[in-house]
């Protein structure tokens, strides 16, 4: 679930912070920087795991501050491909389940990929298993809240960064805001024996 | 900023779960003068990290349940990523087993072993 992915930055030390060690404000800043936040083609940066490399630090000329390149390993959540996860259901709609992890919650589970068969109850807007055994067929409700172990398929990473000033004006004043995409989305599937709801497969 | 290398190693939740304790810790000995200066985000990513690791199999591991766990495992020959996901999982049905497993060592494991591996991982339990 979690990978250690190294990386090099510049970090910038303003002069009021030189009585701090070093090494504190550079793990602040860097925390300051990424935790929490999606990067491209990376994943959902956790936190610091340590500081492998510290360069010289530069004062430039009109800045007070220090400029430290520094070598540094980050935790970062980027589950591979095929990788089991438990998660709970946030809520259903038509195009699937939707699932969260509490720290991470753009998992979606398409309609194809839950266990077959598999309905959409309009009613009560919840996925049902029509689990088929030989006295009959049982209704299985996707409930919000429940717990359910998944398989991940796919991942997708969305560039967030903002674009300049586009060059069609007529969509300026008329629009609300642009819809906001998940910089980082990964796609689950429930279709295999084992996966799904974790009250359905523990045995009383 | 620049990746150097996006994979440079894998992390068990149990790795990850020391790492936010022990820095839950740090953070609380230092004092409170950081509360409202930026690091509400790592605040966030940090609780709601250790709320869901805090309820996987791995808050009852040690290092020394860990080692013993893949020296049984050795001879099963299987992926690192299937190992870690059995200790960050701790099966204890075979239909639980098979899942993060290739298909040549499903059969493998689901006839031979399900005692085996959860036995190991129950160290974990008491």
């Amino acid at each position: 679930m979690f990978v250690l992915v190294e990386m090099v930055d510049t970090v910038r030390i303003p002069p009021w912070q030189f009585e701090r060690k070093l090494n504190d404000s550079i793990a602040e800043e860097l925390n300051k920087k990424l935790a929490n936040k999606v990067v491209y083609n990376v994943g959902l940066c956790i936190c610091l795991f340590d500081i492998t490399k510290l360069e010289d630090a530069y004062v430039f000329p009109g800045d007070g501050a220090s400029h430290t390149k520094v070598h540094f390993r980050y935790v970062v959540f980027h589950p591979f491909l095929d990788e089991i996860l438990i998660g709970k259901i946030k809520g259903c709609s038509p195009e699937g389940v939707h699932v969260s992890l509490g720290f991470f919650d753009d998992i979606l589970i398409p309609p194809e990929s839950l266990q077959q068969p598999a309905k959409f109850d309009e009613a009560e807007q919840v996925w049902v298993w029509e689990y088929e055994t030989e006295e009959g067929a049982h209704d299985l409700y996707m409930d919000t809240g429940e717990e359910i172990r998944f398989r991940v398929v796919d991942e997708s990473f969305v560039d967030t960064s903002p674009t300049g000033p586009s060059s069609a004006e007529a969509t300026s004043s008329s629009e609300e805001l642009p819809k906001k995409e998940a910089p980082y989305t990964l796609v689950g599937s429930i279709s295999e024996p084992g996966l799904g709801l974790l009250s359905w497969w523990t045995s009383s | 900023m620049e990746v150097k290398d996006a994979n440079s190693a894998l992390l068990s939740n149990y790795e990850v779960f020391q790492l936010l304790t022990d820095l839950k810790e740090q953070r609380k000995e230092s004092g409170k003068n950081k509360h409202n200066s930026g690091q509400q985000n790592l605040n966030t990513i940090t609780y709601e990290t250790l709320k869901y690791i805090s309820k996987t199999p791995c808050r009852h591991q040690s290092p020394e349940i860990v080692r013993e766990f893949l020296t049984a495992m050795k001879s099963h020959k299987l992926t690192k990523a299937e190992k870690l996901q059995l200790l960050n999982h701790r099966p204890m049905t075979a239909v639980e087993i098979q899942l993060p497993c290739a298909l040549q060592v499903r059969r493998k494991m689901c006839v031979a072993c399900p005692e085996t591996v959860c036995s190991f991982l129950l160290f974990a339990v008491a």
